[in-house]
C-alpha cells in the first residue's frame, strides 16, 4: 500500500492520484455531532449510497500531495514568464491580503443592501476607475473573463445596432486576433471576416476600406496587435467604420502598453474590454478566475447588463429596471473577489503608477528586442510596444524549430514565450516581459536565448530532444487524443496493480 | 507604491543598449494627439499600510456572517472549508502559475485538474467532466447550446421556472442571438416539484432539453424519474442544474437518474460567499458526446519515457485552434477555484461529504419545524428539501423593513423574482447556522425577540 | 514520398481507388505528413450522400483542423470502422489499412478533373516553389525596413 512506502522526493518517481492514497475509514474531517438519519427526512428513493472511490486521506496526507503537487508547477514567484500576450506581471500579495478581509470574502450576494454596502461602493469606483484609464464612459464588471467581456460588448453591438433598425451580419476581425474573437462573434450570431495585416504588422485604412460594407456592425481590433505593435492607423480605420455606421470594439488584452500613453476612448473605440488578469495584476491561478470588464461610450449605456450599480439617496443601489439591457451575462455581480484585488492595485499604484507600469513595460520589451535582434530573426521591424515577436526562420535552418527553442528554454530555469501565435507568423515567439521585472533577470532570460541560438548551430540535438531537466519529459498528446483518459477509474489504477 | 523594480540608473543602462534618449521615444510613433491627452485623472499612489486601511474601511462596512445572522442561500451558500484548502490555494505556485499549455512544467495544475474532474464524475454520477465553466449559471447556457449543437434540427427549450431566476436570465441573454430558439416555461405543481403532467404533455419531437434544477430554485428535490420518461419517449436531453453542490453528497447523483448533462455551480466546495464570485461552473455529461462539450480537458498521458503525466487535451473543439467554429468561447477554467474544491473533496473524504450534507438537512428540517411549529409559519410546498424551504410570512415586507438594523437576515424575499409569491421568503439553513441563531430565527417571527 | 501507381488524387491531397462504380477514398502520404500525428477523425455514415468538392469530414491533430473535401460524388457505401479506435492508422499506412470511405460514384465523369500521379507529383513541386518564392519576398521586404 503507497502509504507505508516513504515518499520520493525524486520528481521521476510514479505519481500517484489522491485516489490511490489513503485508506478506508480515513479522514481529515472532524465535526462530532448526532444527526437523525436522513432517511427519516428525505424519501429514500431519492438518497445515495455512498460515493464510490472517494478519497479517504488524513489531514498531512492531504495537504503532502497538494503541496508536492505544486513543486511541479512554475509560476510567477518562482520563475520568470515571458508569455506574450499575457502580461504575467507579479501578482501584490497585499491584494491578497484584503481580499481576504471577513468583510469582503464572507458577503452573501443577495444580503439586504445595508450589509453590502462596501462592496458596492468598491465596485461603483472601480467602475469609474477603469472607465478613466480606458477613456471610456461607463463600464460594467459582470463578465468573468476576457471572452465574456467580448460576447458582452457584441451583445452591445447587436442591441445598438437592432434598435437602429438592423443587427447586420458581419464582424471584421484582422488576422492577428486571438481565437476569442472569432468566437465570440459566432456566438452572438455574427459572421467573420478576416482581415489581413499587412507586411510591416499593422492593419491599414485601405484594408478595412474594402471589406467594410453596411452589413458589418463592428470591427474588432486588438491595440497594441498580437505582434505588440501600436495600430498606427486607428483613427482613420475608427472614421472608416464609423461612416458607414459600424462600430469599433477594442480587446483590451493588451492595456499594459497603453495607461497613461494612449486611450482607447479616444482612438475612435465604442467598446472595449479589459484583462483584470493581465493589465490589472491579479493571479492567473493556473487558468482563472479572471475578470473582464467591459467599457462603452455613453450611447450604449442603455444596453448594457443588468443589475447596474447606482448611487441612490440613501446609499448605493442595484437597478434592474433599464428595459433595454441586453439581461445578465452572469449570476450576482461577477467575480467580486477579482475586482476587488484589481481595485487595491489601481488605489496601490495609482494615476501615476499605472503610468509608469505601461513605461517600463515598454522599456523592459524594447530592451530584449534589442538584445535578441542579433540572434534571432524579428517578425516585424516596427517599433514594438509591451512585447515583442521573434520568428524560427534562422533556426529552421539548421533543423530547430520555434518548440524546440521553447522546450530547450525549461532547461535553462525560464518558461517558454507565447509560440506558434500570432498565427499568420510562422513559428513566432511572442515574448513579453512585463514591468515588474528587473533587468537583470532580463539579461539571464536573454542570455539563455543567446545559448540557445549557439547550440542550435553547435549541439542542435541536445536542443531539439529538450527538455532535460523537467519533472517529466515531452508528452505523448498525441496518444492522449486518440485514447481519452478523462477521469481516474480504479481499474487502471497504479495502486491496484502495484 | 509601485511594484516596478528599476532604479534610475537602471533605465538609463537600458535606454542607452536600446539606444534611444528616453522612455518617451519608445512610444513616440503614437499620434501626439492621442499622447497629449492620455493622463489619467486618478489620485497618487499610495502606501500598502493605506491600502490594508481603505479596504478594511469599505469590508467593514459589509455584513458578514461573523456580525449578523443570514439565512441566505438562492445559489451562493455559507460553508465550512477546512483550513487546508485556503493553505494550498494560497501557495504561489498555484495562485500564480500560468494556463497548463506547457505541460513539462504544469504537472501540478494538471494532475489537480484531472482529479478534479474525477471528484465531480464521482459526485454527480457521470461520465466525463471538463476543467470548469464560469459559473453555475453560464454553466447551464453551455449545456443548451451543446444540446443544440447534439440534436441540430430541434429548437424548444423546457426551462423550470423552478430554476434559479438568474440562471434562466443567463441563459436568455446567450440565446438572445440565435435564431429560432424557443424557450416554455415548466411550473411547478403544490410540492415545488416541476410539474410532471406539465412536461408530459408539453415535450414533443422537436424539444431538444429539458433543464431543471436539483434541488430546485425552492430547495426542493426534483423526482427526475418523469422527466427522463418523457425525454426517453421523446429523445430530448435531461439537464440537471444544482446550484448546492454539497446535495450531491446525498442525493441520489444525476447520473443514476439517467441526465444527460449535469451541471452546476461550485461554490459549495470549499469557496468563500465573495459576493457571489469566484466560484465555477461544473460541466459534466455523457461520455458520448465529448467532443461537443465546451471548455477546457485534461488526459493522462505518458512522457517519452512511460512516466505518467497529464496534458490538456481535445483542444480541437476550442476557439485557439477553431476560431468561429469552436464549440464556446471560453477560454478560462477557473482554475484556483476547481483546485479549491479538489482540496474540499479531499479534505472532506467520502465520510465527511457526507456528513456535512446530513448536519444540513438536519438543521434546516429542524428549523422548518420550529418555524411552522412555534412561529405558526405557512409552508408553501410539500416536497422533499435538501437545506432551504419556502415559508408564507403575513407581512413580509414591513418585517423584513424592521429587520433591516437588527442583524438578523431571515431568508430572501421571493417577491423580486415570483410576483405569484410576493408573500413568501426562502430560508437557508447550513451547519454554519448554530443553534442560537436558530432560536434567534424563531423569535424574529414570534415577536418574542 | 509515394503517390502509388494506379491511384488519382486531388489538390486537396486526397487519394482515389477507382473499381467499377465504386471509389475507395482516403489521404495522401503528403497530407498525413503535414498535419501530423493524427489523432481524429470525422466521416459520414454509411448511406450519406457527398457532393464533390464539398466538405465530407475532418481529420484532427493535436493542434489542426483540416476539412476533407470530397473528391467526387456518391454515396457513402462503407466506412473503415477500425478509423475510430486506431486513427494512427491514416498516419502509418494513408494508401492502405489508413482508407477512408468506399463510394458509390454517380457521376463517373467528375473522374476527370482527378490528377495522375505524375500531375499530382508536380503539383506538390509547385507548391514547394511557390512557399519558397514567398520566403525570399518577405526577406527582401524585411531588409527594406531596416534601412
Amino acid at each position: 500500500m503507497s502509504g507505508h512506502s516513504p515518499e520520493k522526493t525524486n520528481h521521476r518517481a510514479p505519481r500517484l492520484l489522491l485516489f490511490e492514497r489513503g485508506s478506508p475509514g480515513r479522514t481529515a474531517f472532524s465535526w462530532p455531532e448526532e444527526l437523525p438519519s436522513p432517511q427519516e427526512l428525505i424519501p429514500s428513493h431519492l438518497l445515495r449510497q455512498e460515493i464510490t472511490d472517494f478519497p479517504e486521506l488524513g489531514e498531512l496526507e492531504v495537504l503532502r500531495h497538494f503541496t508536492n503537487l505544486s513543486h511541479l508547477n512554475y509560476s510567477i514567484e518562482g520563475q520568470f514568464y515571458p508569455l506574450g500576450s499575457c502580461t504575467m506581471k507579479y501578482n501584490p500579495k497585499v491584494n491578497e491580503a484584503v481580499v481576504r478581509l471577513p468583510g469582503m470574502a464572507h458577503i452573501h450576494p443577495l444580503a439586504p443592501l445595508p450589509l453590502i454596502q462596501g462592496a458596492l461602493e468598491l465596485l461603483y469606483n472601480l467602475e469609474r476607475m477603469l472607465a478613466e484609464v480606458c477613456g471610456m464612459d461607463h463600464v460594467t464588471l459582470q463578465p468573468a473573463a476576457g471572452a465574456q467581456g467580448e460576447l458582452t460588448g457584441l451583445m452591445l453591438i447587436r442591441a445598438h445596432m437592432s434598435a437602429q433598425g438592423n443587427p447586420r451580419k458581419k464582424i471584421l476581425v484582422p488576422d492577428t486576433a486571438h481565437g476569442t474573437n472569432p468566437a465570440s462573434s459566432t456566438l452572438c450570431g455574427y459572421e467573420v471576416t478576416q482581415v489581413p495585416s499587412n507586411n510591416r504588422g499593422f492593419l491599414e485604412t485601405e484594408k478595412v476600406k474594402q471589406v467594410m460594407d453596411e452589413d458589418v456592425a463592428a470591427l474588432m481590433i486588438t491595440n497594441p496587435n498580437t505582434f505588440g505593435i501600436f495600430e498606427q492607423d486607428i483613427q482613420s480605420i475608427a472614421e472608416v467604420v464609423h461612416a458607414q455606421d459600424g462600430l469599433v470594439y477594442m480587446d483590451g488584452a493588451n492595456m499594459n502598453a497603453l495607461m497613461g500613453i494612449a486611450k482607447p476612448g479616444q482612438m475612435g473605440v465604442d467598446v472595449l474590454h479589459v484583462n483584470l488578469h493581465k493589465t490589472f495584476s491579479t493571479p492567473h491561478g493556473g487558468g482563472g478566475p479572471g475578470a473582464g470588464p467591459v467599457g462603452v461610450k455613453g450611447f450604449l449605456r442603455d444596453y448594457l447588463p443588468v443589475p447596474r450599480i447606482q448611487k441612490g439617496d440613501g446609499g448605493f443601489e442595484l437597478g434592474e429596471d433599464h428595459p433595454l439591457s441586453i439581461g445578465r451575462v452572469r449570476s450576482f455581480l461577477g467575480n467580486f473577489g477579482i475586482l476587488a484585488r484589481a481595485y487595491a492595485y489601481i488605489l496601490a499604484l495609482g494615476g501615476d503608477g499605472l503610468e509608469e507600469t505601461s513605461r517600463m513595460a515598454l522599456l523592459n520589451a524594447n530592451y530584449i528586442r534589442k538584445r535578441l535582434e542579433p540572434y534571432y530573426h524579428l517578425a516585424f521591424s516596427a517599433p514594438c510596444m509591451h512585447e515583442c515577436v521573434f520568428t524560427d526562420r534562422l533556426q529552421q535552418k539548421l533543423g530547430v524549430t520555434t518548440m524546440d527553442i521553447a522546450k530547450r528554454l525549461l532547461d535553462y530555469g525560464f518558461h517558454p514565450p507565447t509560440i506558434y501565435f500570432p498565427l499568420v507568423v510562422s513559428g513566432a515567439i511572442m515574448i513579453e516581459p512585463t514591468e515588474t521585472e528587473t533587468p537583470e533577470i532580463l539579461d539571464s532570460f536573454t542570455d539563455a536565448m543567446i545559448a540557445i541560438a549557439r547550440e542550435a548551430k553547435e549541439s542542435p540535438e541536445l536542443v531539439k530532444t529538450a527538455p532535460h531537466s523537467t519533472p517529466v519529459s515531452r508528452l505523448d498528446e498525441a496518444g492522449a487524443a486518440r485514447r481519452l483518459v478523462l477521469r481516474w477509474l480504479a481499474e487502471d489504477s497504479v495502486k491496484t496493480q502495484g | 507604491m509601485g511594484y516596478t523594480p528599476h532604479t534610475g540608473s537602471d533605465k538609463n543602462r537600458m535606454l542607452q543598449a536600446i539606444g534611444v534618449d528616453g522612455v518617451e521615444s519608445l512610444y513616440g510613433h503614437i499620434p501626439q494627439s492621442l499622447r497629449e491627452r492620455a493622463g489619467i485623472g486618478l489620485p497618487p499612489g499610495i502606501s500598502e499600510r493605506a491600502v490594508k486601511k481603505e479596504m478594511g474601511v469599505l469590508a467593514a462596512r459589509n455584513g458578514t456572517p461573523e456580525d449578523c445572522s443570514l439565512f441566505l442561500g438562492g445559489g451562493i451558500y455559507h460553508h465550512f472549508i477546512p483550513s487546508t484548502v485556503d493553505a494550498i490555494i494560497s501557495r504561489a505556485e498555484f495562485a500564480t502559475s500560468y494556463t497548463p499549455y506547457q505541460p513539462e512544467v504544469s504537472q501540478g495544475t494538471l494532475q489537480a485538474t484531472f482529479e478534479y474532474q474525477t471528484l465531480m464524475c464521482q459526485l454527480t454520477g457521470m461520465e466525463v467532466c471538463n476543467a470548469g465553466l464560469y459559473d453555475g449559471a453560464s454553466a447551464v447556457a453551455e449545456a443548451v447550446l451543446m444540446a443544440r449543437r447534439i440534436q441540430k434540427r430541434r429548437h424548444r427549450v423546457l426551462l423550470s421556472r423552478s430554476l434559479h431566476p438568474q440562471y434562466r436570465a443567463v441563459v436568455a441573454t446567450y440565446l438572445r442571438n440565435m435564431e429560432g430558439i424557443e424557450i416554455v416555461e415548466v411550473p411547478w405543481d403544490k410540492s415545488g416539484q416541476s410539474d410532471a403532467e406539465f412536461v408530459a404533455n408539453t415535450m414533443d419531437d422537436k424539444t431538444l432539453c429539458i433543464v431543471t434544477g436539483y434541488p430546485n430554485f425552492f430547495g426542493v428535490i426534483e423526482d427526475l424519474a418523469p422527466m427522463r420518461d418523457a425525454c426517453n419517449a421523446h429523445g430530448a436531453l435531461l439537464i440537471t442544474v444544482t446550484t448546492e453542490a454539497l446535495s450531491l453528497a446525498l442525493l441520489k447523483p444525476p447520473g443514476e437518474w439517467g441526465a444527460d448533462i449535469a451541471v452546476g455551480e461550485g461554490q459549495s466546495l470549499g469557496l468563500p460567499m465573495s459576493l457571489g464570485g469566484p466560484g465555477f461552473g461544473f460541466f459534466t455529461c455523457r461520455k458520448q458526446f465529448v467532443r461537443t462539450m465546451p471548455g477546457r480537458l485534461v488526459g493522462e498521458t505518458v512522457d517519452h519515457e512511460g512516466q505518467r503525466g497529464f496534458v490538456l487535451t481535445l483542444a480541437t473543439r476550442e476557439q485557439h485552434i477553431r476560431r468561429e467554429k469552436a464549440t464556446s468561447n471560453i477560454c478560462t477554467t477557473q482554475s484556483l477555484c476547481t483546485l479549491a474544491a479538489t482540496v474540499f473533496m479531499a479534505s472532506m473524504g467520502k465520510s465527511g461529504m457526507r456528513h456535512i450534507a446530513e448536519i444540513n438537512v438536519a438543521r434546516a428540517h429542524e428549523a422548518r419545524e420550529r418555524l411552522l411549529r412555534e412561529a405558526g409559519l405557512t409552508p408553501v410546498f410539500d416536497g422533499p428539501f435538501f437545506n432551504e424551504f419556502v415559508l408564507e410570512v403575513k407581512d413580509l415586507e414591513p418585517m423584513l423593513g424592521r429587520l433591516e438594523s437588527s442583524r438578523v437576515v431571515p431568508g430572501l424575499a421571493l417577491k423580486q423574482w415570483y410576483p405569484e409569491l410576493a408573500q413568501c421568503l426562502l430560508v437557508c439553513v447550513t451547519e454554519m447556522n448554530e443553534r442560537e441563531e436558530i432560536d434567534q430565527l424563531v423569535r424574529t417571527f414570534t415577536g418574542k425577540n | 514520398m509515394s503517390f502509388p501507381k494506379g491511384l488519382k488524387y486531388t489538390k486537396e491531397h486526397e487519394w482515389v481507388l477507382v473499381e467499377d462504380d465504386g471509389a475507395t477514398v482516403g489521404i495522401t502520404e503528403y497530407a498525413q505528413e503535414e498535419l501530423g500525428d493524427i489523432v481524429y477523425v470525422e466521416l459520414p455514415e454509411v448511406g450519406e450522400k457527398i457532393t464533390k468538392d464539398d466538405p465530407f469530414g475532418s481529420v484532427e491533430s493535436v493542434k489542426a483542423v483540416s476539412e476533407l473535401f470530397a473528391p467526387v460524388s456518391g454515396t457513402v457505401v462503407e466506412v473503415n470502422d477500425s478509423i475510430p479506435d486506431g486513427p494512427e492508422m491514416v498516419n502509418e499506412d494513408p494508401y492502405g489499412d489508413g482508407w477512408l470511405i468506399k463510394v458509390e460514384m454517380s457521376d463517373k465523369e467528375e473522374l476527370k478533373d482527378l490528377l495522375s500521379p505524375e500531375e499530382y507529383g508536380e503539383y506538390l513541386d509547385q507548391q514547394k516553389d511557390v512557399d519558397e518564392d514567398d520566403d525570399e519576398e518577405d526577406e527582401d521586404e524585411d531588409e527594406e525596413e531596416k534601412e
